[in-house]
C-alpha cells in the first residue's frame, strides 16, 4: 500500500497487543452519528499516473513568453549548486529544531542567514525569517506599535499596493490609526508625510526602490520621524541593497522585504520568504524565531533557539506574534545564494540589473509615444513608462507576440491607465530587450 | 564548526556573473550607492558545497529516522512530490500572470491544481469552501480568527471574547490575541476532555467563537464535540477547529459534520509535504455556507465552459492575508500526495495512524504514566512523572532517545500533564521502527530505575550536548558581524 508500511499479518499483531478486533473499533471513541460516509474523491493513482496528470496541467501554463514582469517578484538566475544543496533531505524533511543537538545544521544556517541579513541590509540583528514580505511589513508594522507604544502607523502609497491591501486586512480589527499618504512625481512626498506625523506616530513605512522602480535616500524621513520619537520602517529588494544604499545606512529603525529574488523561482505567488532585520536595543519586541550562538555542557560552540520568551508557546496571548516557525527551507536557500553569490557577485548582478534596466529604458524612449512616468527619478531595474494608449491594450497586443510585457499600474492608480510597469533582471538578454522595443514599436 | 563567514576568503569566487552586453549605462548618483559592497562570503562553490553538505549531516530529518514529534506529524514526504513541485510550467510562472488582461487562459494548469484542492479540501474536512492562501498552520488561525471578527461585524454583535481550552496549542490564544480578541481559558475535565460545566460559567455574550483543536492535543476525540457546538452557536459564536491533527480523522469524520464552523488544515502535517526545516507550509482555511462571503480575497471560480477565474469583486471579504494564492509550490506537492491515495488511500492514512499510536500506548503503558488511560487516535500522551523522582524528567528521556538514534517526541505539551510526554509515530512507520523505539523507551525506564545518573550525560553521540540556553539568552550572539573600521 503507498506510505503505509505495516503489512496485514502485522496489522493483526498490533491488533492483539492493543487488544482490538479490528482498526475499524479503534474509531469507537467517535460516536457513530459523527462519522462519515466514504469521501467524494477519487480512487488512488499511481505515480505514473500522477506525474501525467500534473504534467499535463503544468504545459497548460503559458511560460515560454519574455517576461518583464516584477512588482516586487522577479525572475533572477538560480545556480545549480543552489539545488543540490536544499535538495539535501536532512534539511527539507526536518521540523523546527527543538532539540538543538540533532538540529545544529538547521540552526547553524539561521544564525549564518541571520548574519548574511545583516550584512545586506547593514542593520544589527534579524529574525530567523517570516512567511513573506507582506506579512513582514504587518509584523513590522505590529512590533512598531510595540517598542513605541503609539496608535498612528503612516505608510507610503509608494509602498507595494499588495502589502498595503494586506495591512489593511490584517489591522481592520485592531483599532489603529492607519494613515496612507500619496507620493509626488514617484517618491514620497515629504510635505505631505511631516503633516500627518503626529506625537502619536508609532512608525512612517516606505520602500525603496518603491513600486514604480524609483529609488530613494530616506535619510531625511528617518530624521524627521525619530525626531518626533517613531520609528522607520524600510522595505526593500535584497539584491538591490548590493549596489544601492542599504536601509541601514540611511536610518532605519526596521528594515523587511522579501527574499524571493535571493534564489527562489517565482513559483506563482510561494513560496516565500520574509526577512526582517532591526536594532539590537529592540529585539526583544521583535516576532519569529531567532538561533544564537551559545555553549555546550562542554564549552564547546553550537546554536540554539533563544529570545524564546517572546514566542506563543511560552506566552501564548502575551506574545509578539502567533508565527510558530519561520520559512526554515526558504531561508536556507537565500543563505546558499547569498553565499554562492559571495561580496562581488551580488553586487554585479544587482550592477546588470541596473545596466540592462537602463538600456530598456533608453531603448523604449526611442519608440514614438513612450514617456517616462517619473522622469527626476533614479532608478534600479525597474520603471514606469507612460503610453499614448491604454496599458491593458499594449500587454494584450505583446502577448500575442510572445511578450510578457509589464503591469499595468491602473490596476492600482486608476490615473495610470495608460502607465506600464516594467522589469529587466540579469535573465533578460540586450537581444530580449531589443525584441521588446521593436514589437512596441510596431503595435504602436 | 566555523560559519561560512569566517570561511572567506578575499579574493575567492563562486560563481561567474553574466556580462551585461550593454552600451554604457548612465551611472546612478553617487548618493544613492552603496559605498563598500556587503559583508558575504568569499568562497568557491565547492566551499559551498561542503560546507552546506557537513552541515545537513548535523541535522535529523523523516528520512534519517523515526521522528515521533507529537502534533507536528512527521510522516514520510513521497519524493513524487518533490519532482512535480519543480516543474517549470509552475516554477517559472509569475503570480502577476493571471491579473493581466488575457493572463488568466495563461494560467489554467495551475487554477485547476488550487480549484481540485479548494473542492478535494471541501469534501475531506465537510466544509462550503476552502481560501488556499494562508502561509502556514498558524497564518490559518489568524485569517480563521479574522473570519469571525467580519462575522460578528457583519452582524452587528459586539463580541471581545474567544474561549480557548487549556490544553490548546499556544498559537491559538497568540492568534486571537493578536487579531484583537480578549482570551479565554477553558479548564479540561478529568478524562482530559472539554468540561461542560466550566464551558457553560465561561459563556456569555461576548464570546464570539471557541477554538478547538479535534482531536484534541491529548490525542483524544471529544464525543462532546456537537453539545459544544450548539452552546456556542447559542450566542451566535463560531466554532473553529484548529486542523493540526487532522490525519486522525480522514475519510471517517468530517469536522464541518460536527459543528464546526472554520478550520485550518496543515498541508505540511496531514498531506505529506515536507517540513523543511520549519517552513515553507501552508494552511487553507475552510468555512462554511454562511461564512465564504468573508473569505480572503481573491477566490477562485469555475465558469460553465469549464475555465477557472480569480474573483476579486468580493465586497465583505476580509481583504488579502498573502500576497496571491498561498505557498503555491506547497499546495501542488499536497495535491500530488491525495492523488496518489484517493479516497479508500486516506482512510488507510488514518487507521494506520491511530493503530501505530495505539500500539505504542498499549507497549508502552506499564512503563511510563498514561494520564488518560483509554484508547487514543493518532497521538498518545505519556508523562515522565514516575521517573522525575530519579531526575530522569521527560527532557532527560528525550536527550537519551536521541543517543539511541530517535529523534525524541514533543515534551512539555500539552501544558496540562506535567512531564509530557506527547508521541505521534504516523501511519508510514512500520512495526519494526515502532518496536525498536519502544525497547529504547523500556530500556530508558529501565536505566531511569537502576542507573539514573547514566541518563543525564544524554546525548552523547552528537556534535554538541545540553545547550547553554541561558547564556545565550543572557548574551545574545545573533549574528556574526564584520568588525566595524
Amino acid at each position: 500500500m503507498p506510505f503505509i508500511s505495516n503489512t496485514p499479518a502485522q496489522q493483526k499483531q498490533m491488533l492483539d497487543a492493543i487488544g482490538a478486533a479490528s482498526v475499524d473499533d479503534l474509531f469507537a471513541g467517535i460516536p457513530p452519528e459523527l462519522l462519515c460516509g466514504e469521501l467524494d474523491i477519487q480512487p488512488g493513482m499511481t505515480e505514473q499516473e500522477v506525474r501525467r496528470r500534473i504534467t499535463a496541467l503544468a504545459d497548460k501554463n503559458l511560460t515560454g513568453q519574455t517576461s518583464f514582469l516584477g512588482g516586487g517578484f522577479y525572475d533572477h538566475f538560480i545556480p545549480a549548486a543552489l539545488d543540490a544543496i536544499i535538495s539535501r533531505s536532512e534539511f527539507y524533511t526536518s521540523y523546527t529544531p527543538y532539540q538543538p543537538e540533532i538540529s545544529q545544521g538547521t540552526l547553524q544556517a539561521i544564525y549564518e542567514f541571520q548574519s548574511a541579513i545583516c550584512r545586506l541590509t547593514d542593520m544589527q540583528v534579524a529574525n530567523a525569517s517570516l512567511y513573506d514580505g507582506g506579512t513582514a511589513v504587518y509584523e513590522a508594522i505590529m512590533m512598531a506599535l510595540r517598542v513605541t507604544g503609539r496608535r498612528r502607523v503612516i505608510v507610503d502609497d509608494s509602498v507595494n499596493p499588495i502589502y498595503r491591501k494586506m495591512v489593511r486586512s490584517y489591522t481592520s480589527n485592531l483599532g489603529i490609526d492607519l494613515v496612507e499618504t500619496a507620493s509626488r512625481d514617484g517618491l514620497p512626498d515629504r510635505e505631505a508625510i511631516a503633516a500627518r506625523i503626529s506625537d502619536d506616530t508609532a512608525a512612517v513605512i516606505v520602500q525603496t526602490p518603491n513600486f514604480f522602480g524609483c529609488i530613494d535616500d530616506v535619510s531625511d524621513l528617518s530624521e524627521m520621524v525619530h525626531a518626533r520619537g517613531g520609528l522607520l520602517i524600510v522595505s526593500g529588494y535584497p539584491v538591490a541593497m548590493a549596489l544601492l544604499k542599504p536601509p541601514g545606512q540611511m536610518g532605519a529603525d526596521i528594515v523587511v522585504g522579501e527574499g524571493q529574488s535571493l534564489g527562489m523561482p517565482v513559483s506563482f505567488g510561494g513560496p516565500y520568504l520574509g526577512f526582517m532585520a532591526g536594532r539590537m536595543e529592540h529585539v526583544r519586541k521583535m516576532p519569529g524565531r531567532i538561533a544564537g550562538r551559545t555553549l555546550d555542557a562542554l564549552g564547546r560552540e553550537g546554536f540554539v533557539l533563544t529570545l524564546q520568551a517572546r514566542e506563543q508557546h511560552i506566552r501564548r496571548q502575551k506574545a509578539t506574534s502567533n508565527i510558530c516557525t519561520n520559512e526554515g527551507l526558504c531561508a536556507l536557500t537565500a543563505l546558499v545564494y547569498m553565499s554562492l553569490m559571495g561580496k562581488h557577485g551580488l553586487r554585479e548582478v544587482a550592477q546588470v540589473c541596473a545596466d540592462r534596466g537602463d538600456y530598456a529604458r533608453r531603448r523604449l524612449l526611442g519608440v514614438p509615444g513612450v514617456t517616462m512616468r517619473f522622469p527626476k527619478r533614479w532608478y534600479f531595474n525597474e520603471f514606469v513608462v507612460s503610453l499614448p494608449v491604454a496599458a491593458e491594450k499594449v500587454i494584450r497586443g505583446l502577448f500575442t507576440r510572445g511578450i510578457a510585457a509589464g503591469f499595468p499600474m491602473g490596476r492600482y492608480w486608476p490615473e495610470m491607465n495608460n502607465c506600464l510597469l516594467l522589469a529587466v533582471t540579469e535573465k533578460r538578454t540586450r537581444q530580449d530587450i531589443d525584441f521588446l522595443a521593436h514589437a512596441l514599436e510596431v503595435i504602436l | 564548526m566555523k560559519t561560512i563567514f569566517e570561511k572567506s576568503v578575499p579574493g575567492r569566487r563562486a560563481v561567474r556573473v553574466v556580462p551585461a552586453g550593454v552600451d554604457t549605462p548612465m551611472p546612478i548618483k553617487a548618493q544613492l550607492l552603496r559605498k563598500e559592497p556587503p559583508e558575504l562570503p568569499e568562497v568557491s562553490e565547492l566551499d559551498v558545497v561542503r560546507h552546506f553538505t557537513a552541515l545537513s549531516r548535523k541535522n535529523f530529518g523523516v528520512d534519517t529516522g523515526f521522528y515521533p514529534l507529537g502534533s507536528c506529524t512527521m510522516k514520510y514526504n513521497p519524493k513524487v512530490a518533490e519532482r512535480v513541485a519543480h516543474l517549470s510550467g509552475f516554477a517559472y510562472l509569475h503570480p502577476l500572470v493571471p491579473q493581466l488582461p488575457g493572463g488568466e487562459m495563461m494560467v489554467q494548469g495551475a487554477l485547476a491544481v488550487l480549484h481540485e484542492m479548494h473542492r478535494m479540501l471541501s469534501e475531506i474536512c465537510g466544509m462550503s469552501a476552502f481560501t488556499m492562501q494562508p502561509l502556514a498552520g498558524a497564518h490559518g488561525e489568524l485569517t480563521g480568527v479574522m473570519i469571525i471578527a467580519a462575522y460578528h461585524r457583519r452582524r452587528g454583535n459586539r463580541k471581545t471574547t474567544i474561549l480557548i481550552p487549556d490544553s490548546g496549542h499556544g498559537t491559538n490564544p497568540a492568534s486571537a490575541a493578536i487579531a484583537g480578541y480578549e482570551v479565554r481559558t477553558v479548564g479540561s475535565d478529568a478524562n482530559g476532555l472539554t468540561d461542560i460545566e466550566a464551558l457553560k460559567k465561561a459563556l456569555d455574550d461576548n464570546v464570539a467563537g471557541m477554538m478547538l483543536t479535534c482531536p484534541n492535543t491529548l490525542g483524544l476525540f471529544d464525543p462532546q464535540v456537537r453539545r459544544i457546538a450548539e452552546l456556542i452557536h447559542g450566542v451566535d459564536g463560531l466554532m473553529y477547529c484548529d486542523g493540526a491533527n487532522l490525519n486522525a480523522l480522514l475519510g471517517r469524520c468530517r469536522p464541518g459534520d460536527v459543528g464546526f464552523d472554520i478550520m485550518h488544515v496543515n498541508l505540511h502535517k496531514t498531506f505529506a509535504t515536507p517540513h523543511g526545516g520549519g517552513g515553507p507550509g501552508a494552511g487553507p482555511v475552510g468555512v462554511v455556507e454562511k461564512l465564504v462571503e468573508f473569505l480572503p480575497t481573491s477566490i477562485i471560480r469555475e465558469r460553465p465552459d469549464g475555465s477557472y477565474y480569480l474573483d476579486y469583486d468580493r465586497p465583505r471579504s476580509i481583504g488579502y492575508v498573502a500576497p496571491f494564492y498561498g505557498n503555491f509550490g506547497v499546495i501542488l506537492r499536497a495535491y500530488a500526495y491525495i492523488l496518489l491515495l484517493g479516497r479508500e488511500g486516506l482512510r488507510r492514512v488514518s487507521g494506520n495512524a491511530v493503530l501505530n499510536a495505539n500500539y505504542i500506548r498499549a507497549r508502552l503503558k506499564g512503563r511510563y504514566h498514561l494520564p488518560y488511560d483509554r484508547i487514543c487516535m493518532h497521538e498518545c500522551v505519556f508523562s515522565a512523572s514516575r521517573q522525575a523522582g530519579k531526575g530522569v524528567r521527560a527532557l532527560t528521556v528525550a536527550k537519551a532517545l536521541i543517543d539511541r538514534g530517535f529523534h525524541p517526541p514533543t515534551v512539555y505539551f500539552p501544558l496540562t500533564v506535567p512531564e509530557a510526554m506527547m508521541i505521534e509515530p504516523t501511519e508510514t512507520e512500520s512495526k519494526e521502527t515502532l518496536d525498536a523505539f519502544i525497547d529504547a523507551m523500556i530500556e530508558i525506564a529501565d536505566l531511569a530505575e537502576a542507573d539514573p545518573a547514566s541518563l543525564q550525560q544524554c546525548p552523547t553521540t552528537t556534535p554538541v550536548s545540553r545547550l547553554d540556553d541561558t547564556l545565550a539568552a543572557r548574551k545574545p550572539d545573533l549574528a556574526a558581524l564584520p568588525a566595524r573600521p
